[in-house]
């Protein structure tokens, strides 16, 4: 016997596979349209660390010349892309699952330790609730971060209508730069997130499919009686 | 989870329901695909797929909407203008061309043409704009502009009327570039006839002797070396909207 364990609601899966094909679109549109006027770089003066993007990396995935494509994208999956990310934070606030994601007091010291144990510089990790402190912090992060797209997308996409929005972004140039800058960060956010699924093992990621964990049963007493079955689990 | 029921369940049930939760997991996968397979899969509408052009229709109507021709674009003092304009076009704008005899076709009507040379447009109020000029390709420059204010030349030459079509359509003397852009933003109060460029007389490269700079739209609708102006109630051919890009192209 298995002990099937809930753990992520039908809704937050739902919500999760959508935004992936879709985030994997607006990133490949906006790689489209960013070719067009690529003078982002890391560096001061006239030292460059790292271009972003070197011209084997457009030729490497076909991006050149493509900008009517990226913008027709675009514009297009920006709409699934907001609708999606509005439902998703509708239902963690009226479900109350806000509640196991949205960082505590607490999770800002304690996310430290975390990364500490993930880095196997500490043995223990705080005691936590299906997801820890770490976790809050990025899953909260992008949520915000994601707002920040459509925020500072809006800007640049309307800067005349919304021109007030553009304004509090620092104006269009500042858009631009924060758009892209979120982007970055997904991608790193990605690559992080792929690293420690992979770390945490296949009941981890099967649960954002089925929804449980499945847990051994602790073994039983040689003569268990029914209220010492202590099905405790984290 | 403390607070959620938990069932037990055997190893056969266990791997009955993980099996069927990732069978829909697949076929969700499978039917992303499909419909990125179909996207790319569906006829051409001048330049990009069918649904993405729909997709642009779409927006016009929820952005034309909130879109209000007194809202005025952000303008910048004269220092802030930059002396390096940058030139990011050139079609339309063969050697063949004579500024001196130039004169603006303007179609009233079929057979009407009305022909306005340089100095009767000179002749009207100067308007100058100094605003951040926004390329389609995402860069964008402050720059400096002067000529007529659209509205001053449709009222001087007692055209009006024809602000009642819904669009204008723009060519350059040998047709090889040509813009349409909705009346709205014709008739917001920055769009201007251009003949000077930082105080000075229009360069050659930027469309002398008259260009449009229209600061609700991107550069592409800017056209240079306006040879006709015609009115119509159907959108006219544009260039780029030809190419993929959005008809509206606009803020």
């Amino acid at each position: 016997m298995k002990l099937i364990v809930k753990k992520h609601p039908l809704a937050i899966r739902w919500f999760h596979w959508v935004n992936f094909p879709i985030l994997a679109i607006m990133i490949w549109s906006g790689l489209l349209i960013y070719w067009a006027n690529d003078i982002y770089r890391v560096g001061w003066g006239d030292t460059t660390i790292l271009k972003f993007f070197p011209d084997s990396f457009y030729k490497a995935f076909n991006i050149s010349g493509r900008l009517a494509e990226g913008m027709a994208l675009h514009f297009v999956f920006m709409w699934f892309f907001a609708i999606n990310g509005l439902l998703y934070v509708l239902y963690t606030v009226i479900s109350g699952e806000w509640r196991y994601l949205w960082p505590e007091r607490k999770s800002f010291k304690e996310a430290w330790l975390v990364v500490l144990h993930d880095l196997h510089l500490r043995k223990t990790t705080p005691p936590q609730v299906k997801y820890n402190a770490a976790q809050r912090i990025a899953y909260s992060a992008i949520i915000i971060m994601g707002f920040g797209s459509l925020v500072t997308g809006l800007s640049i996409y309307k800067p005349v209508q919304f021109g007030w929005l553009c304004t509090l972004c620092g104006g269009y140039e500042w858009a631009r730069i924060e758009h892209f800058t979120l982007t970055i960060g997904y991608t790193l956010f990605f690559v992080i997130h792929i690293v420690q699924v992979v770390l945490a093992g296949w009941n981890n990621f099967q649960a954002m499919v089925t929804g449980f964990e499945v847990e051994k049963l602790p073994e039983l007493e040689p003569e268990p009686s029914e209220e010492t079955t202590n099905t405790q689990n984290s | 989870m403390e607070s959620k029921p938990n069932n037990l369940a055997t190893d056969r049930q266990v791997r009955r329901r993980v099996i069927f939760s990732f069978i829909g997991f697949f076929i969700f996968i499978g039917l992303v695909y499909l419909a990125f397979r179909w996207l790319y899969h569906t006829p051409d509408a001048a330049g990009v797929h069918a649904p993405l052009r729909k997709g642009y229709e779409v927006n016009e109507k929820i952005f034309g909407g909130t879109f209000n021709k007194n809202t005025l674009v952000k303008t910048y003092p004269l220092s802030a203008a930059t002396t390096h304009v940058r030139v990011n076009g050139d079609v339309g704008m063969g050697e063949d061309f004579d500024p001196k005899t130039w004169k603006m076709h303007l179609v009233r009507n079929v057979g009407d043409t009305l022909l306005i040379s340089m100095a009767e447009i000179k002749a009207l109020p100067k308007t100058e704009i100094v605003f951040d000029f926004k390329c389609i390709e995402g860069w964008s420059q402050v720059t400096h502009w002067g000529g007529v204010k659209f509205t001053d030349f449709l009222a001087h030459f007692g055209l009006d009327s024809l602000a009642a079509y819904k669009y204008i359509g723009l060519q350059t003397p040998d047709k090889a570039y040509y813009v349409g852009i909705d009346m709205n933003s014709m008739l917001q109060p920055q769009t201007i006839l251009c003949y000077e460029m930082n105080g000075k007389p229009l360069p050659y490269d930027q469309g002398a002797p008259l260009r449009l700079i229209i600061p609700v739209k991107y550069g592409i609708k800017h056209l240079k070396r306006i040879g006709t102006m015609f009115f119509s109630n159907t959108q006219p051919a544009d260039y780029w909207a030809e190419r993929g890009y959005d008809f509206y192209s606009g803020h």
